[in-house]
C-alpha cells in the first residue's frame, strides 16, 4: 500500500500502468517495482524451472524474481523507471526477444576527464566535491535516476545532499551522469557507461569507486516465498517511495544495518530475529524501547504459507507476518575493482571479499570498501576525492564533514544455512538451485566455487550472482567443512546487462563498416552493375543485361574481352608509392623475384611471402624512376602490405633509405582488355603509338590522352588478352571511363569475369587459392623464386616441410560432364575411398567457373601431390551427389601466350 | 582497451596501433647458414611469460611507426 505521507515521489503526477494488463496507478518519481508495492502487487511470475511462487525481493540491480517484457525484451522492474502508460508483462525467467527494429538512435561519447567518480552515494558524493573543488575535470556516475544511494535509502542527510548537488551542478568542469550505470572497467582506467541511449567511453586519470554493498539474502526452509524481502530493500521502498509491503513484519538479520530497517518501521516490526548471541546493547535497547523483540543468537528456519509468507518459524516458535526483511550479510560491490585486475581478500571481520590491491590508478571508498558507518562513508570519500584530484595536478583542501554520529558496526555473523530439507533452502533464486544442488556438487568433488558454479548453474541468470553468489561461496564452505570461503567467481564485464544497440550506436546499417567507392562508382550504378564487396571497397561484380542471369551475363562479358574489347575498373588495386636511393635494393629483399636492376618504364609481376615461404600477397610493380617505385598490391591486402615495407623497413633494415606512401585514391585506374583494345586506345590516346614492337609488354609510359588529361598507360594483362592500363589521377577517373566508354565499343566487365578470364590462364588470387599455408612451388611458381639473391621467405624452401611430396599443389579440374560445376570449397578425394568417417581429403576446390572461351566449365585446385595426379579423376563428394573430375595443368587457355600481342 | 604510449604521437588508444610480437628477435643476417632447427625457432617460436614482456607495436593508423614497450601481460601495466 502507499503511506499517506512521505517518500520522493511526485504525488500530483499520477501516470498510469499495467502488469498484465491489469490498470494500476503510480506516481512520477517510483519506480515499477515501487508502484507495484505502492498497489499492494508483491507477486511477480512464478520461478522458472519450480514454477514456485516468487515476489519482488530487492529494490535495484540485484533483483533475481522481478522480471517483466516491455518494449525491451527483459527488464527488472526495480530499476524501470515508471512513465505513463507503461505495460508490462511478467516474465518466468526468460524473455522474448522482438523481431521489429529498434527504432531508437542510440549514441556514443568519447571522453577524457581528471577524476572519475563512479557511485553516487555518501562516498561518491563527496569524492566529487572535493575533487570537483578543486577544478579537476570530474565525472560523477550513478545508476540511479537521483543521487544519494543509501541517503535515500535511509533518510539521513538530506539536506546535506542537496546542497551537495546544487554546488556539482554549478561546477564548470564537473559532470553529474545519472540513470548511467558503469558496467566495463578495462585496460588503463578505461571505463564503459551506459547511459540510457548513449555508451560513454571514459578515459580518466584516477578512478574513484564507491560503488557501493549488496545485502546478502539468507538461506533456510522456503526462503522463496513471496514476502520474503531484503531488509534494505524493505527500507527503500518504505522511505524512497512511500510504499509499504507489509503490515506486520518480522526482520532477520546477522548483523547491524537491518535494525535501521526495523526502527524505520517500528510500530509495525514484531521481532528482530539476530544470529549474533550478543547483538550491540544500543541496539537492543532502542528496539525495546520501541515494543521490538530481539531474539539474540536465533534465526529463521523455515518460512510458512503458499502464496505468501504467513509466518516464520524460529527454533520451536513461530512468529506470524506479512513480511520477513532478511540481511544475511553485506558484499562490497567490487565488481568493477576486480573487473580492473583489482585483488580481492577475504575480511573475516567483515565476513566479505573487500578490495586488497589496487593495479590501476584508482581509489576504493564507502561500502564498496567494507566501510558500512555513514560518517566512514563520508570521510573516505572526501579524502579520496582531494587525493584523486590532487595526483592529477589539482590542489584543494578537505572541507569539514557535515554531522554524522560515527557508529561502531558491529561484526556480523554468517549463516550460511539451515537444519531442514535442502531442497527447498534456495541459493540463486532465478535458477530454482538449492542447497541439495550445492551439495550434489560438492558430493562430486568440486571444490572451486568456478566449478559449482558451472555445475549448479548459480549465479548465471540474469543478475549473475549478485544476490546468490555470496551465499553460494557460504554454503560450499560450510558443506565443505572450510574455515573462510575460498575465493569468487571471476568478475567480468558487464555489471548490468547491456543492449547490443547501445553497444552498437549509430555503426549499424550503412554506417557499420566505412563504405569506398572509386571514382567511377555512380557510372557502375547508372549502368545496372550488381556490387561485391572487397574489403570495404564496393567492386562491380557483373552488369547484368535485363533477362540475364549471373552465368548469362558473365559469359556475355568473358566473350567481349576474348573476341573483341572489355573495359574493368581496376581502381580499387592497393597502389604504394615506394621512394628513396635504397628503393631497388628493398624491393630486391622483399620480392621473390629481383627489382634493382628493372628499367624505368618497364613493370615487373613480383610475390611476396612470408618469412616462412607462404605466399603473402602479389602485384605489378612499377619502375618510375631511377629511386621510385610504384607497387600494386590486392584490393583486400593494400593496408597489410604498406605496413609490412613498414615493418621491414623500420625494424630489421632502418639503414635502407625507402619511404613508402599509400597512393592507392589518388589513381582511377581502367583496364581496356581484348583483340580490340588498340582500337580504343587509338581514340582515347591518339598521340600514343601501340603497336606491340613500339609499346612492349610489361612497360610503361606516361602520356596525355585525346583531351589533354595526363596519363600513365601499362601494357599489363591478367586475362592472356591484349591490355593497357590506363592510369589517371583519380579527380579525371569518371571523365576518362566516359571518354573510353563513349568510342562505343567495350563492354563494361567486374570481378566475376576478371577472376574467370584469370583462371581460364591459371594465374592465382590471392587469399582465394591460397590461404597461408601456400608456396610459390606449390602453385607452380617456381619461376619466380629467384636463385640468386636472398628475400625474405627463402630459408624456408629448404625445409622439409616445403618439400614434402604430399603438399598441397595447384592443379586445374575438368569435370567429366562440361555442364557441372564444382562448388568452390568442395572437398577432394581419391575414387573408390570409403565414405566412412574420418574421410581422407586430397584436397579442395579453390575457384570453379563456367568459360566460355572452352564452351565448359573448369577450375582450380589444391590437391596433395597433385602434379603427379595430372590425367587422373578426383571425386568431389557433395550433399546428393559426386562430382567426377580430370586432374589437369592449372592453365586453360592459350597456354602458348598467342594472343599477349593482340 | 590499452592506453600505448607512441614515442611520436603520445598516449593513444589500442585501436590505432598492430601489434607485433615480441621485441628483440632480428631477423637472421645470413638465412641461409643456418640449421633447420635454429631457422625454425627463428620462424615459430618466441617468449610467453606471464609478467613483464618486451613487444613491439606499429602506429598503424596515427604515424606508422614502430616501436616497443614492456607490459605486464598480467595486468596490462605498461611499464614502458
Ligand atoms: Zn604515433
Amino acid at each position: 500500500m502507499r503511506l499517506p505521507e512521505g517518500g520522493r515521489i511526485d504525488r500530483t503526477k499520477p501516470l498510469r500502468f499495467t502488469v498484465d494488463d491489469i490498470e494500476y496507478t503510480g506516481c512520477a518519481g517510483d519506480t515499477l517495482a515501487s508502484a507495484m508495492i505502492a498497489n499492494g502487487l508483491l507477486e511477480v511470475a512464478p520461478s522458472a524451472y519450480r514454477q514456485r511462487p516468487r515476489g519482488i525481493f530487492a529494490a535495484g540491480v540485484d533483483e533475481p524474481n522481478a522480471l517483466v517484457q516491455l518494449d525491451d525484451p527483459m527488464q527488472l522492474a526495480t530499476t524501470t523507471e515508471l512513465v505513463d502508460g507503461l505495460a508490462a508483462i511478467l516474465l518466468s525467467g526468460k524473455g522474448r526477444l522482438i523481431d521489429t527494429p529498434d527504432p531508437t538512435r542510440y549514441d556514443k561519447r568519447n571522453v577524457h576527464c581528471d577524476v572519475l567518480v563512479v557511485g553516487g552515494g555518501p562516498a561518491g558524493v563527496a569524492a566529487a566535491l572535493t575533487a570537483g573543488r578543486t577544478g579537476a575535470r570530474v565525472i560523477l556516475a550513478d545508476e540511479q535516476n537521483e543521487l544519494g544511494g543509501g541517503l535515500l535509502t535511509e533518510n539521513r542527510l538530506l539536506d546535506w545532499l542537496a546542497d551537495a548537488v546544487d554546488e556539482l551542478d554549478a561546477l564548470d568542469e564537473t559532470r553529474i551522469l545519472t540513470g548511467t550505470t558503469a558496467f566495463g572497467y578495462y585496460d588503463q582506467n578505461f571505463v564503459a557507461l551506459a547511459e540510457k541511449h548513449r555508451l560513454w567511453h571514459v578515459r580518466a586519470k584516477r578512478v574513484v569507486l564507491a560503488t557501493g554493498a549488496h545485502e546478502r539474502p539468507l538461506v533456510f526452509v522456503d526462503n522463496d516465498l513471496p514476502g520474503i524481502m531484503l531488509s534494505s530493500a524493505v527500507r527503500q521502498y518504505v522511505n524512497r517511495y512511500a510504499a509499504l509491503p507489509g503490515e506486520n513484519i518480522v526482520v532477520a538479520t546477522t548483523n547491524d544495518a537491518a535494525y535501521g530497517t526495523a526502527f524505520d518501521l517500528a510500530t509495525r516490526v514484531s521481532t528482530i530475529v539476530d544470529s549474533r548471541p550478543e547483538p550491540p546493547r544500543e541496539l537492543v535497547r532502542r528496539a525495546q524501547e520501541l515494543g521490538i523483540e530481539v531474539l539474540a543468537g536465533a534465526h529463521v528456519q523455515q518460512a510458512l504459507g503458499t502464496r505468501r509468507i504467513g509466518g516464520v518459524r524460529v527454533g520451536d516458535r513461530q512468529i506470524a507476518c506479512d513480511l520477513l526483511a532478511v540481511s544475511g550479510g553485506w558484499s562490497p560491490a567490487v565488481h568493477l575493482f576486480s573487473q580492473s585486475q583489482g585483488k580481492i581478500r577475504y575480511d573475516e571481520r567483515v565476513a566479505a571479499f573487500v578490495a586488497d590491491k589496487s593495479v590501476q590508478e584508482q581509489h576504493i571508498v564507502g561500502a564498496a570498501n567494507a566501510v558500512y558507518d555513514l560518517a566512514g562513508c563520508l570521510r573516505e570519500g572526501f579524502r579520496a576525492g582531494l587525493e584523486a584530484a590532487k595526483r592529477t595536478g589539482f590542489d584543494g583542501s578537505l572541507p569539514e564533514a557535515p554531522y554524522a554520529a560515527t557508529e561502531t558496526v558491529a561484526p556480523p555473523t554468517p549463516v550460511w544455512f539451515v537444519d531442514g530439507p535442502e531442497d527447498r533452502q534456495f541459493v540463486d533464486l532465478q535458477r530454482d538451485a538449492t542447497v541439495a544442488d550445492v551439495r550434489r556438487a560438492t558430493g562430486a568433488g568440486m571444490r572451486s566455487v568456478e566449478h559449482v558454479k558451472r555445475y549448479t548453474t548459480i549465479g548465471t541468470a540474469h543478475d549473475q550472482g549478485k544476490t546468490a553468489g555470496f551465499a553460494a561461496i557460504g554454503v560450499i564452505t560450510q558443506l565443505l567443512g572450510a574455515e573462510a570461503p575460498q575465493g569468487t567467481t571471476t568478475y567480468r564485464p558487464p555489471y548490468t546487462p547491456v543492449s547490443f544497440a547501445l553497444l552498437a550506436g549509430r555503426d549499424r546499417g550503412e554506417l557499420h563498416d566505412p563504405v569506398r567507392m572509386t571514382p567511377m562508382h555512380d557510372w557502375h550504378v547508372r549502368n545496372g552493375a550488381l556490387f561485391e564487396n572487397v574489403g570495404q571497397w564496393k567492386r562491380p561484380w557483373y552488369y547484368p543485361r535485363p533477362g540475364e542471369d549471373r552465368k548469362t551475363a558473365v559469359l556475355r562479358e568473358c566473350r567481349a574481352a576474348r573476341t573483341s574489347v572489355a573495359v574493368m575498373d581496376a581502381s580499387t588495386l592497393g597502389k604504394i608509392d615506394i621512394q628513396g636511393p635504397d628503393a631497388g635494393e628493398f624491393l630486391n629483399r622483399m620480392y621473390t623475384n629481383a627489382f634493382a636492376k628493372l628499367k624505368v618504364g618497364h613493370c615487373r609481376y613480383g610475390l611476396l611471402c612470408r618469412p616462412d615461404g607462404m605466399v603473402f600477397d602479389d602485384g605489378v610493380v612499377m619502375r618510375v624512376a631511377e629511386n621510385r617505385f610504384l607497387a600494386t598490391t590486392t584490393t583486400g591486402n593494400a593496408a597489410a602490405v604498406l605496413d609490412w615495407f613498414e615493418e621491414w623497413s623500420q625494424t630489421e633494415w632502418p639503414d635502407l633509405k625507402v619511404w613508402f606512401t599509400s597512393v592507392t585514391e589518388q589513381w582511377a585506374t581502367i583496364a581496356v582488355v581484348g583483340p580490340q583494345a588498340r582500337t580504343v586506345l587509338s581514340i582515347v590516346a591518339p598521340d600514343v603509338d601501340c603497336s606491340a614492337e613500339s609499346f612492349e609488354f610489361m612497360t610503361f609510359r606516361d602520356v596525355r590522352l585525346a583531351d589533354g588529361t595526363p596519363a600513365r598507360i601499362a601494357r599489363v594483362s591478367f586475362s592472356g588478352e591484349l591490355a593497357f592500363e590506363i592510369n589517371v589521377d583519380g579527380r579525371h577517373g569518371a571523365e576518362v571511363w566516359n571518354a573510353v566508354m563513349a568510342t562505343g565499343l567495350p563492354t563494361p566487365y567486374g570481378t566475376e569475369t576478371m577472376h574467370v578470364l584469370r583462371a581460364e590462364k591459371g594465374y592465382v588470387i590471392v587469399g582465394q587459392d591460397t590461404d597461408g599455408t601456400v608456396t610459390p612451388q606449390d602453385l607452380g611458381m617456381e619461376w619466380i623464386v629467384s636463385p640468386r639473391k636472398d628475400f625474405v621467405g627463402k630459408r624456408s624452401y629448404r625445409r622439409p616441410d616445403a618439400v614434402r611430396p604430399d603438399r598441397k599443389q595447384l592443379v586445374g579440374l575438368l569435370p567429366v560432364d562440361p555442364e557441372d560445376l564444382l562448388p568452390e570449397g568442395a572437398q577432394l578425394i581419391a575414387p573408390d575411398t570409403s565414405l566412412a568417417q574420418p574421410v581422407p581429403m586430397l584436397g579442395h576446390v579453390t575457384s570453379s567457373y563456367h568459360s566460355a572461351a572452352l564452351e565448359r566449365t573448369f577450375a582450380l585446385a589444391l590437391v596433395k601431390g597433385g602434379r603427379q595426379l595430372i590425367g587422373q579423376t578426383v571425386l568431389a563428394p557433395l550433399r546428393d551427389r559426386t562430382i567426377a573430375a580430370t586432374v589437369t595443368e592449372p592453365i586453360f587457355y592459350d597456354p602458348e601466350g598467342t594472343r599477349r600481342d593482340g | 582497451m590499452l592506453l600505448i604510449p607512441c614515442p611520436w604521437c603520445g598516449d593513444r588508444d589500442e585501436t590505432e596501433f598492430h601489434y607485433g610480437g615480441q621485441a628483440g628477435v632480428p631477423y637472421p643476417e645470413r638465412p641461409a647458414d643456418l640449421s633447420d632447427e635454429d631457422w625454425g625457432r627463428y620462424l615459430f617460436v618466441r617468449d610467453n611469460p606471464k609478467g613483464r614482456f618486451e613487444e613491439r607495436w606499429s602506429h598503424s593508423a596515427g604515424c606508422r611507426r614502430w616501436f616497443s614497450i614492456v607490459r605486464d601481460t598480467v595486468s596490462n601495466e605498461i611499464v614502458r
